[in-house]
């Protein structure tokens, strides 16, 4: 299929036509078409599994099309990979970034196109890549030495680095990819700027993200995907979340948060925090968490919240303080102390830490609870029993699979794989469940789920700490919530209504003074 | 027809299949491949690597490898040989003899691992120097001890209750190959059963979220490293008993070979993955092939260029077999 005459968008700088791809004879995207103008963004929105990823590498020439035209500029585009993309002027911001640690900003900067002292020699310009480099970050905003080792960046800083990159050779197209899961609340305020900035330079974006009020605030027009088919392709004029999630979801979205009972009197205290302390990270931290409660860190990246969680659960070392559960002081600071006093930990970065990504459903499941049924290394594990209670859980947990036992845990979505990482912990039963970014890149219908579960493990008597980098999630689940900033408790604020004005500020604040 | 192949290559028993493969296509040239008597020698060639190859499993399943185990067997060999040895030694003519031989060889390999294991779990050194580093030491060593304790290269008149292991059996089936089987089974049962087994797949598969679920990482790594000397001094065991002397330079080739039907096998040098029934797999194959070229009459180098090529094969068809399954998995 090829595009009539009267079809082509003459503004366009990219055109995309009944783009199809199918694996193995199942096609996963079905039909997407829209048209993007210079200095215009289109916002790409979808749950997990409704192949807006694919659609993007498609784009970007890291898959093939199985149908389908693409246009740049007027001019047949058909990327053999993504090496083509970039010379057609296309940047591809990755949720994760593709940068070196042991490289300067400088260099990693002039990554694509390094300046020569001849042309055809291979000895690199460096005061000319410095100048440049220089030009690109003022570009995007990043006041820093250029000879600074990118290891020494934080996640924001780092994406800027990324785009000045992408900056560094004449693109015309930038597509984002989730760009905001790692960032702080500055940081993607940082990042919005930018992209108008962009955008007044006629650069062109494409937005990808399932944070919906940043979609609408950032984009002109939306391309809404469900199950791979292009399901509308509208301005953003007048479009609201709720439409838009509707649409994603193709029915309308039961309360997002689970209903709240109000709490009455004073829980007994589950966990106990005191004195926790290590120089640099976090100081003198006190708090407790009762019976039933459900207690929200808000904090900054780089408040030492996610620290604070290692910390809490073994992982990482505190010099001072010491953390009760049901009364008992944990003596070993280690993991498996932890979960001997009944402690969970669900980690921020389910791929790097919280799952066996090659390892079958079952295996995850049962990985943690294992060790509780029997004496020594050398016995038996009875794998039967452990299995049907993993099975129970998964059911429980409604994750979507069609096989526990053979399906390996990367080959499911997001949510499900997070799923799994809960139902690991919620099979031992725990009485404290640390949750670190519980719903971190996962979509709409899934959250719902697992907020659910939060509430119900709460409900059934367990603590719960949860960290979020989404405040709205604290103020829709949480009893009460502790602001965090430099590594110390500086606020706390009882629930169910919160003052959302009071809390942001005053996890910003100590942050804000201090840089 | 497509399917078909994919299914095959896929399939857990396509090196059983390949073996199969490479008699039917030397049959023709070397008759006598197909007999009870080329059976016999296989099995034989295949239970001391098998040992050792089970024992390069545990390793190679938490992603490490051992390249310490021939030097580990060799000085096993030289010093029980020289507590048992009739020239001398401590317990010549003593009934003691032979089991604290036994006892020596075992402790020998228990304290080589346990140092292995405590540079890398505890020291956090890369398995590959550690055990480069503990080849090197120990295999000077064996030769060095064996000059101390003997005026030849090797310590020869070992008691006949000790040799018998490398000769004799019950009922017709041979004590090494009894012992093999032990070996085979109990690991088996180790990596298919119980918790410890749960923990090296989950190790190899992913440390950091091993860790998060309480797996004592430290001590599985250390536990690995542990049994895969303890094996390399049963098969140290099996050798000294075939060839009647301790000797400083036992089963010096064999190391090749036995990273070899490990990949071949498909265990996974990346961790996490394979089997037990895979490595018997891998080392029949290997065994299979060597013992053919040996019938065609070929030379020694070429035997070495045909397996360096066989492991190639294997080591390529895991890798595409790794990629069909990837593909459907999708």
């Amino acid at each position: 299929m090829s595009f009539l005459s009267e079809q082509i968008d003459t503004s366009a700088v990219l055109q995309v036509h009944n783009l199809r791809k199918s694996f193995f004879g199942v096609e996963v995207l079905r039909g997407v078409s829209f048209s993007l103008r210079p200095g215009r963004s289109l916002g790409l929105i979808g749950e997990n599994g409704s192949a807006k990823t694919t659609a993007a590498n498609i784009v970007n020439g890291l898959l093939k099309p199985s149908e389908g035209t693409m246009l740049i500029d007027r001019q047949t585009y058909a990327p053999n990979g993504p090496g083509d993309a970039m010379a057609a002027g296309i940047g591809f911001i990755h949720q994760e970034l593709n940068l070196f640690e042991n490289l300067t900003v400088a260099e990693n900067v002039s990554l694509r196109a390094f300046p020569k002292t001849v042309g055809w020699l291979p000895q690199i310009n460096k005061r000319r890549m410095k100048e440049r480099a220089r030009e690109l970050l003022a570009e995007v905003g990043l006041e820093i030495d250029v000879d600074t080792p990118l290891s020494r960046l934080a996640q924001g800083e780092r994406q800027l680095v990324e785009i000045a990159k992408a900056l560094s050779v004449d693109t015309k197209i930038i597509i984002f990819d989730e760009p905001t899961t790692s960032l702080t609340a500055r940081e993607a305020t940082r990042l919005f700027d930018l992209i108008e900035r962009l955008k007044k330079r006629g650069i062109a974006t494409i937005y990808i993200s399932h944070i919906l009020t940043d979609v609408l605030r950032l984009c002109d027009e939306v391309v809404i995907l469900r199950d791979g088919a292009m399901v509308e392709n509208v301005s953003t004029d007048g479009l609201t979340v709720s439409h838009m999630i509707e649409s994603m979801l193709g029915r309308p979205l039961a309360d997002l948060f689970p209903e709240r009972s109000p709490r009455t009197g004073v829980a007994a205290p589950l966990l106990e925090v005191r004195g926790l302390s290590q120089p640099g990270i976090v100081a003198n931290l006190n708090f407790a968490v009762g019976v039933g409660e459900i207690v929200g860190i808000a904090g900054l990246m780089g408040s030492g919240r996610s620290e604070m969680a290692r910390i809490l659960f073994g992982l990482d070392p505190a010099v001072g303080g010491e953390v009760a559960v049901d009364g008992s002081v944990v003596g070993e600071r280690s993991p498996r102390a932890c979960m001997a006093a009944s402690m969970a930990l669900l980690t921020e970065d389910r791929r790097g830490d919280g799952l066996m990504m090659p390892a079958t459903i079952l295996a995850n499941l049962t990985l943690a609870k294992a060790a509780d049924v029997v004496p020594s290394s050398f016995s038996v594990v009875p794998e039967k029993r452990l299995e049907e209670d993993a099975r129970e859980i998964a059911t429980a947990l409604r994750i979507k699979a069609h096989d526990l036992d053979r399906q390996p845990v990367r080959s499911l979505s997001g949510g499900n794989q997070q799923k799994v990482v809960l139902g690991k912990w919620l099979l031992r039963a725990p009485k404290v469940l640390i949750l670190d970014e519980p719903t971190r890149g996962i979509d709409v219908g899934a959250k719902a789920e697992i907020y659910a579960q939060i509430q119900t493990l709460a409900r059934n008597g367990a603590a719960v700490l949860v960290i979020a980098s989404e405040f709205e999630e604290l103020f829709g689940i949480c009893d009460r919530i502790l602001a965090m900033a430099h590594g110390e408790i500086v606020a706390e604020f009882s629930g169910p209504v919160f003052d959302r004005e009071a809390v942001i500020a005053a996890a910003m604040q100590t942050q804000a003074e201090a840089s | 027809m497509l399917r078909l192949l994919r299914r095959v290559f896929s399939s857990e028993y396509v090196v059983l299949l390949l073996t199969a493969i490479y008699v039917l296509g030397m049959w023709p040239i070397v008759p006598q491949i197909v007999s009870i008597g080329t059976l016999i020698d296989v099995l034989i060639a295949m239970m001391p690597l098998l040992v050792l190859a089970i024992g390069q499993t545990f390793v190679v399943l938490i992603a490490g490898i051992d390249l310490s185990i021939t030097s580990t067997a060799a000085i096993g060999s030289v010093v029980a040989a020289s507590l048992m040895t009739g020239d001398g030694g401590l317990f010549a003519g003593s009934a003691f003899a032979m089991p604290v031989a036994i006892a020596t060889f075992l402790v020998v390999g228990v304290c080589v691992g346990t140092l292995n294991g405590f540079c890398v779990a505890r020291l956090g050194m890369p398995p590959f120097i550690v055990t480069l580093v503990s080849q090197m030491f120990l295999s000077g060593l064996a030769v060095w001890f064996t000059s101390t304790v003997s005026t030849s290269v090797s310590i020869g008149n070992l008691p006949l209750a000790f040799t018998v292991i490398g000769r004799g059996g019950v009922a017709g089936v041979p004590y090494a190959f009894l012992l093999c089987a032990a070996v085979a089974l109990g690991a088996y049962w180790v990596l298919r059963f119980t918790l410890l087994g749960k923990w090296l797949y989950a190790v190899g598969t992913n440390p950091q979220a091993a860790r998060v679920s309480g797996v004592p990482v430290s001590r599985v790594v250390w536990l690995a490293f542990i049994l895969s000397s303890f094996c390399a001094s049963i098969a140290a065991i099996i050798y000294t008993g075939r060839l009647e002397t301790g000797t400083p330079i036992l089963g010096q080739r064999v190391f090749l070979d036995v990273i070899g039907a490990v990949v071949i096998g498909g265990v996974s040098l990346f961790g996490g993955k394979g089997k037990i029934s895979w490595v018997i797999f891998g080392v029949l194959f290997l065994s299979v092939v060597d013992k053919g070229l040996q019938l065609l009459g070929v030379s020694l180098f070429a035997v070495f260029a045909v397996k360096g090529g066989v492991i190639l094969v294997a080591a390529v068809l895991d890798a595409l077999r790794n990629r069909l399954l990837v593909g459907s998995a999708r």
